[in-house]
């Protein structure tokens, strides 16, 4: 039975060898000081705290935790010490909380080595308070009792120590905080914390007994096993590392259900909520009104979520008209084959109602759709401006501010997705990174809408310029130094268009031209693709040769299949087909007819990759109904100079990296 | 509250309120089979589909069941195909979610339909029954008991169709035979 104790309640101790539990929700310092019959403490020897965690008797945790597991063993103490108070302290210096107001009421529970509570005391009523004499155990007539004291200091841990005579107390005060500072930095850098040699012997011969044999004492409560110290909080909880080192079995701590390889996940801010709505209106549309963890994730799902909106509208649209002109026609063909309608005005009439039937419906349809058209332009309107840059068009003033991200960003824009009904509300066609298949700008006349752009010259100077815009946005959303790209240009046709990358330095290598550069860049990333296929069949990651290149690779292809020969085309084919998996990606820029010599062979090629044109062109389909959408490519505006500032911006900060 | 209807009755879609329905589910639900041993005696699994049709001017424009979930103008949307049946007590183990607001303006009439894909007649389903729930209330409007209901295995539940700037729904309760919607499609044309 557990004796809830109030201050200055005291309670009989049954046993000698206890523990003392601590909780508390941020990390603390626990320590014990021991008084003679007078309750003065004799000198820093008689105090325990992280600096020096074992005295003859008792055992406190080496580090500021928010749990602590307090060892005693009463019998094994001195005879000149009468009393042991137990103090609970907040680091200082470590931009924790400074004052026991601001965190939760501390817990302290003496129990048993079989865990049962023998005693338990939650301080309340602490405001601004530093340091905390939270119990204190006492001999009285030759028996040991436990008493709930709660006596904060607001000077913190010298104060406290002061108060029990210690006349080294500002400096003791001093020498225990640097222990925790080093206690916290340990825990953050250090590789996870090993038995003594002796527990794992004793826990492998434990367990070779089986459970039944053990004992009934768990492992944790001998007094000899050090405190399982929770996991340091603050500074530490943003390591995962942190996290995932108590999970080792035999450890004779709790079983640790954290996942390695996930951050502790606070719950996501609620999206921005729409104001409510005007009666008889539509509610103002809001950015970010979407599901998601974080704004960029929402913000994701709403341009899905209007992509997918605008596809079932027109849906709904081009039926209701198609099904109004299959009933116009018919009833047309009606009139038409009723002998009765041949004289007099029947006829005329007839078709008049017709026709007066299917303009009303189409009428209905565009009211319906122009309502529809109207809320998701207003929610683009709000949306467009709120992109982060990987999504943002060229012309967005986020590019302005740009700083190279920390994160690679969920997904990419493309470029713009339109219908023809819809004129004037465009939707960014966002892709999830990282790429799952290579992508192909279309050189070839074939695609393009009308027949102006018939200058093929013209076409394939667009296309090399897109495929720049491309490679540009992916250098610049993914942090600095984890994206590289490579170019093959044959027959130097598209160092123009190649300048930005050039000029600024971001790519590593000049763009490969002739036969032999084309083999050599090939070579490298299949050796890569191959490496690293291997590496990760074989679940040996870390057996990579050192300088291998970790980050994403891209390689832009012009003038495919010049330059090409039959053997670089394999090699080829092979990194469009294993490259995405192991972070090697493909942009071709290419005309198919000029590869029309090798026949069906490439099909599977042209197939296997995302088809983009450098003109407007309604190539692509929705994924719900299969509309065909005008794909519009995001191009820098002419004479903007935002490619140039991103990738100086770029370059700058993988020199800072030194990658 | 439970209205049984009865065969042919139409109900508008009006609530008490003088507001029209916007929103209505098609619930339908059934004990699975029981569970039995290994080889030997394998459990037929009763599979039962609900549809919703679409019409225009008496005219089938979309259709809305388990291979196409959700109709193209997306006002209509399944659930989800359930394959075996719940446990038979008044859950709907499939549904379907209609938003009258936002039907195209061609569409008239929508009928809603059962059909045992795995053959069994609504004799040997336990529990089985389906409604019409008006989805910002939770009230039912219309509901029948399929169990027991003799050697057929469809049944033409009801349509809910245009009545000036509202809706109505006719329960039609007509028991058919076919496996998927298309085999109802002359029996439904009658009700049209």
């Amino acid at each position: 039975m557990t004796a809830e104790l109030v201050r200055g309640q005291n309670h009989p101790l049954p046993q000698a060898r206890l523990e003392i539990r601590v909780s508390a929700g941020k990390p603390i310092v626990a320590g014990a000081t021991l008084s003679d019959e007078n309750g003065k403490v004799q000198g820093v020897e008689w105090v325990a705290h992280p600096g020096s965690p074992t005295l003859p008797g008792l055992e406190v945790s080496k580090q500021a935790a928010a749990d602590h597991r307090l060892a005693f063993d009463l019998d094994a103490l001195t005879e000149a010490v009468h009393r042991v108070s137990v103090l609970l302290a907040l680091p200082s210096g470590v931009g924790g909380p400074v004052q026991f107001g601001s965190v939760a009421a501390p817990f302290v529970a003496v129990t048993g080595l079989d865990g049962s509570e023998i005693a338990s005391y939650t301080i309340t009523g602490l405001d601004a308070e530093a340091a905390v004499v939270a119990l204190e155990l006492y001999r009285r007539q030759g028996a040991w009792k436990v008493r709930a004291v709660g006596q904060g200091y607001a000077g913190g841990l010298a104060e406290l120590l002061a108060d029990q005579g210690l006349v080294q107390a500002p400096q003791l005060a001093h020498d225990i905080n640097e222990a925790v500072v080093q206690g916290l930095a340990r825990s953050v850098a250090a590789p996870p914390p090993r038995p003594a040699d002796g527990d794992r012997s004793r826990h492998a011969a434990t367990s070779a007994l089986g459970s039944d044999q053990g004992g009934p004492i768990p492992q944790g409560a001998t007094s000899h096993v050090p405190p399982q110290a929770g996991y340091p909080e603050g500074p530490a909880q943003t390591d995962p590392s942190a996290t995932t080192q108590p999970s080792m079995p035999g450890a004779g701590g709790p079983v640790n259900y954290s996942h390695p390889g996930r951050q502790a996940a606070a719950p996501p801010s609620p999206p921005p909520t729409a104001p409510p709505a005007q009666p008889g209106q539509p509610a103002q549309p809001v950015a970010g009104d979407a599901t998601g963890w974080s704004m960029e994730e929402r913000l994701y799902n709403q341009v899905w979520g209007m992509f997918e909106d605008l596809a079932r509208t027109m849906a709904a649209y081009r039926s209701a008209v198609d099904f109004a002109d299959s009933r116009m026609e018919q009833e047309l063909d009606k009139v038409l084959s009723d002998p009765r309608s041949r004289i007099g005005g029947q006829a005329d009439a007839a078709r008049e109602t017709a026709r007066a039937k299917h303009s009303q419906l189409v009428d209905q349809a565009r009211a319906a759709l122009d309502r529809d058209l109207a809320q998701l332009s207003a929610e683009s309107e709000v949306v467009e401006p709120a992109l982060p840059p990987a999504f943002a068009r060229w012309d967005s003033p986020v590019w302005q501010g740009y700083r190279v991200p920390m994160e690679i960003p969920m997904a990419l824009r493309l470029g713009d997705l339109q219908l023809p009904e819809s004129s004037g509300l465009s939707i960014p066609m966002l892709v999830r990174l990282p790429l799952e298949r290579g992508l192909w700008i279309d050189s070839g006349r074939a695609g393009s809408l009308d027949g102006s752009l018939a200058d093929s010259d013209e076409l394939r100077r667009l296309a090399m310029d897109t495929a720049v815009a491309h490679a540009a946005r992916l250098l610049a959303v993914y942090p600095a130094g984890e994206y590289t790209v490579h170019v093959i240009d044959p027959a130097g046709s598209g160092a123009s268009a190649l300048t930005p990358l050039v000029q600024t330095g971001v790519l590593h290598t000049p763009p490969a031209v002739g036969a032999a550069g084309v083999n050599d860049v090939l070579a490298r990333l299949t050796q890569r693709v191959d490496l690293v296929q291997m590496a990760i069949r074989a679940g040996a990651a870390d057996s990579l040769p050192p300088d291998l290149d970790t980050a994403e690779q891209l390689l832009i292809v012009n003038d495919f299949p010049h330059g090409f020969d039959d053997r670089a085309v394999t090699q080829l084919r092979y990194l469009a087909d294993e490259g995405p998996a192991v972070g090697v990606h493909l942009m071709l820029v290419a005309d198919r007819e000029d590869a029309a010599a090798y026949g069906p062979l490439l099909d599977p090629l042209w197939r296997s990759l995302l088809r983009l044109t450098p003109v407007p062109d309604d190539h692509l389909a929705d994924p719900w109904v299969g509309h065909a959408w005008t794909y519009e490519p995001s191009l820098v505006p002419p004479g903007s100079q935002v490619l140039q500032h991103v990738l100086t911006q770029v370059a700058a900060a993988r020199r800072a990296w030194k990658r | 509250m439970t209205v049984n209807m009865t065969k042919g009755q139409a109900i508008s879609l009006q609530k008490n309120d003088g507001g029209t329905l916007t929103a209505v589910r098609m619930g339908l639900g059934w004990q699975a089979a029981p569970r039995r041993g290994l080889f030997g005696s394998r459990t037929r699994e009763i599979d039962l589909d609900a549809s919703a049709v679409l019409f225009a001017d008496k005219q089938p424009v979309d259709v809305v069941f388990f291979r196409h979930l959700v109709s193209d103008d997306g006002s209509v949307r399944h659930t989800g195909d359930n394959l075996v049946g719940g446990v038979g007590q008044g859950g709907d183990d499939e549904a379907i979610l209609v938003d009258l607001a936002r039907i195209p303006v061609h569409i008239d009439q929508i009928v809603f339909t059962v059909n045992s894909f795995t053959g069994q007649t609504f004799q040997e389903v336990q529990d089985a029954f389906c409604r019409l729930v008006d989805e910002t209330n939770g009230q039912e409007l219309a509901r029948y008991t399929l169990a027991g209901g003799g050697q057929y295995t469809a049944q033409i539940m009801a349509k809910v169709h245009r009545a000036g700037p509202g809706w109505q729904m006719t329960a039609l309760g007509t028991p058919a035979n076919g496996r998927t919607f298309q085999d109802l499609m002359p029996a439904i044309l009658p009700h049209l």
